[in-house]
């Protein structure tokens, strides 16, 4: 894979947030948004390309995660964050 | 048996001819339908032998209770006659239930049938408890759900007021909708309150749902495969503490290592070594086996802690004997949040050659822990503290030099014999996936709870005055904060701050109500260890539930003040410990 440009990265993260936004349990909702702009302000400045491929398979791969959990669990969820 | 049926006693005022007409062509098709043994057949539960011959096929009638008929149209029918069309298809059970010659009551069965499932309506602005559990591991808040039935505000019945009555507002002032600020002052996460990481419910679900083969059976491809993960897992946990995973030994939970670790050491090196050591401020597991060590014949000595709950290693060193076995101190307390000087004891114990152990529940994950720089032979992990399943804990053996362990659960040998029983592979993946995301997150969490720590306690401690900060202030673990409000009520204060998932003391005390008794240990007053309480921040906690702890937790502390007489006392300058209270 060739280097990934900026755009790519950007879209990347757009579409984490805005999968983690569906986490319908409030705490998980925060801690995603929350971690994955902290992720994404300090990984930055990274120069190495391997690292940079390295990371950007990572965030694909928590993409995925995300998409699969941020569903909710039908009927599982807490009564008081079904919104 | 054709032709029409005459109802009877009682049924003619109601007997309505439409349906009735009805009634008897589908019971023609049924009498038809049972001329051939294998329909009959088929509508039994019974097996063949039993069933009855097809010449006593009971026909069913129908009786209604009178009902006064006005104006009576098909859909107007009684409601007993609504339950026949529905019950009809349960008619040929019906008929072995009242075994009346050639009648049915049926009924009689819809009242039965309806007067056993009944559902009880909640009353309007009636308060309905969710979940109360006085014996988890973990402590879980009462949430009161009260059931609106507001036409605009049906479907959304989630909102929910926490506490008592005095918390209720009335319908109107309330807004249900998305924005509702009440909707996500939820739940005070604490570590305490544990939940599951999303990443660690992902690593489990494959192998809850397909990959469930035995990790001990060594011949099919669903073994192979749960093995593999297992040992993944265990490498996981292994690379967390910096051990080899040969050592690692998955258990049921901390509680279960605890005890492993202590019954096993003391039991095997009993001829010649008699005397175990451990500390005032333990978990209750480990001070419940020592107990039970004491009455086997052992001498165990309970070390005092310092005001600041750290213990004085001199006295350590001086209390260690010829005779002395285990060590077992914990490494952060649950309670107070206090970090040992676990490397000085880690050495002290290797110089005199005494096994150290160390429940480390709470610190894995959390502080950098290394077995091998700090000398620990034994430690126990748990699963729910890293964010983890519950249900699940690790015990981290040393080999080398080997420690030897009775083992507490016999069984196939599994878990290098020291604790036989199918590891659940579910949890035992939960768990590595849990260290091995704790490893990752350690430093990021770290500094976002100490930060969210020092949010807390400033805010607090500037607003209101009085409050102490149990345990030392610096050999602590930022997330799990202890504090006494002097001069208010305890269980007022725990009642009024229902909302936010705290308890006084600690989850398997909370049953009872005497104050902790790690509190007595460092030397509170009983009055502030009543009215203490612990507050605990995770990875999952956000500002806004710091904010909103600390701003009820001033409210209430003040309100509760000006109730109190002691406080009106102290505010006009009286020393409470210079009144001589009268004794009726």
């Amino acid at each position: 894979m060739a280097a990934s440009s900026k755009a790519q990265v950007l879209s990347l993260y757009r579409m984490l947030i805005k999968e983690s936004k569906k986490f319908p349990s409030y705490n998980y909702r925060t801690y995603a948004l929350r971690r994955v702009r902290d992720a994404f302000r300090e990984n930055h400045k990274v120069d190495d390309p391997k690292v940079q491929e390295q990371l950007i398979r990572k965030a694909w791969d928590t993409l995925a995660l995300i998409q699969r959990q941020a569903q909710g669990h039908l009927g599982w969820d807490l009564a008081c964050e079904r919104q | 048996m054709g032709g029409k049926i005459a109802p009877s006693w009682g049924a003619d005022k109601c007997f309505v001819p439409a349906l009735e007409k009805k009634r008897e062509d589908k019971r023609q098709e049924f009498r038809s339908s049972l001329d051939s043994t294998e329909n009959f057949r088929s509508l039994q539960t019974d097996p063949p032998s039993t069933h009855k011959p097809m010449a006593k096929v009971p026909v069913v009638r129908v009786l209604f209770t009178p009902r006064p008929q006005q104006g009576r149209t098909a859909n107007d029918r009684p409601a007993s006659a609504q339950a026949v069309v529905r019950l009809r298809r349960a008619s040929v059970l019906t008929t072995r239930l009242l075994p009346i010659k050639n009648t049915t009551y049926l009924h009689v069965v819809h009242r039965v049938v309806t007067e056993s499932i009944k559902s009880r309506e909640l009353e309007k602005d009636e308060l309905r408890p969710l979940y109360m559990d006085f014996q988890a591991t973990t402590p879980m808040v009462c949430i009161f759900l009260p059931k609106y039935f507001t036409k605009i505000h049906k479907c959304c019945w989630g909102s929910y007021f926490m506490g008592l009555t005095q918390n209720i507002l009335p319908k109107d002032q309330l807004s249900f909708t998305r924005n509702c600020s009440l909707l996500n002052k939820q739940l005070r996460s604490s570590i305490f309150f544990l939940r599951q990481d999303p990443r660690v419910l992902d690593a489990m679900l494959p192998y809850q749902v397909n990959y469930y083969g035995n990790p001990h059976s060594r011949t099919h491809a669903y073994g192979w495969e749960s093995e593999s993960a297992m040992e993944k897992a265990r490498k996981q946990v292994a690379d967390l503490i910096s051990a080899d995973p040969r050592e690692i030994v998955f258990t049921s939970g901390a509680t279960e290592s605890n005890n492993m670790s202590i019954k096993g050491v003391a039991r095997f090196y009993k001829p010649k070594k008699k005397h175990i050591i451990t500390t005032q401020t333990e978990h209750k597991c480990v001070l419940d086996s020592c107990r039970v060590l004491e009455s086997e014949g052992f001498e165990v000595t309970y070390l005092p802690v310092k005001n600041n709950g750290l213990i004085d290693i001199k006295q350590l060193e001086q209390t260690i004997r010829s005779d002395t076995s285990l060590v077992s101190i914990m490494t952060v307390n649950n309670e107070i949040g206090v970090k040992q000087p676990i490397q000085e004891i880690g050495h002290i114990c290797q110089s005199k050659n005494v096994f150290f152990h160390t429940d480390a529940a709470q610190a894995v994950g959390k502080i950098p822990i290394n077995v091998s720089d700090w000398k620990i032979d034994l430690m126990s992990i748990s699963g729910h503290k890293i964010y983890g399943p519950k249900g699940v804990g690790a015990l981290y053996v040393r080999r080398r030099p080997r420690v030897r362990i009775e083992p507490l659960q016999s069984g196939g040998g599994q878990e290098r014999g020291l604790r036989s029983g199918t590891v659940p592979t579910p949890l035992a993946v939960g768990l590595g996936a849990a260290c091995e995301i704790a490893q990752q997150e350690m430093e990021y969490d770290h500094k976002r709870v100490s930060m969210l720590a020092s949010r807390l306690v400033q805010k607090i401690m500037s607003e209101i005055p009085e409050v102490v900060m149990n345990g030392d202030s610096e050999q602590r673990y930022p997330g799990c904060i202890n504090l006494s409000f002097a001069y208010v009520e305890g269980e007022s204060l725990l009642m009024a701050l229902k909302d936010v998932a705290l308890s006084s003391g600690s989850a398997c005390t909370s049953a009872s109500l005497e104050p902790s008794y790690v509190l007595r240990a460092i030397g509170a007053d009983e009055d502030l260890a009543h009215s203490s309480i612990r507050f605990g921040i995770g990875r999952f906690t956000t500002e806004e539930e710091v904010d909103y702890t600390a701003e009820k937790c001033i409210q209430q502390v003040r309100r509760l003040r000006e109730m109190s007489p002691l406080w009106e006392m102290v505010q006009e300058g009286i020393d409470l410990k210079s009144i001589k209270w009268t004794q009726h």
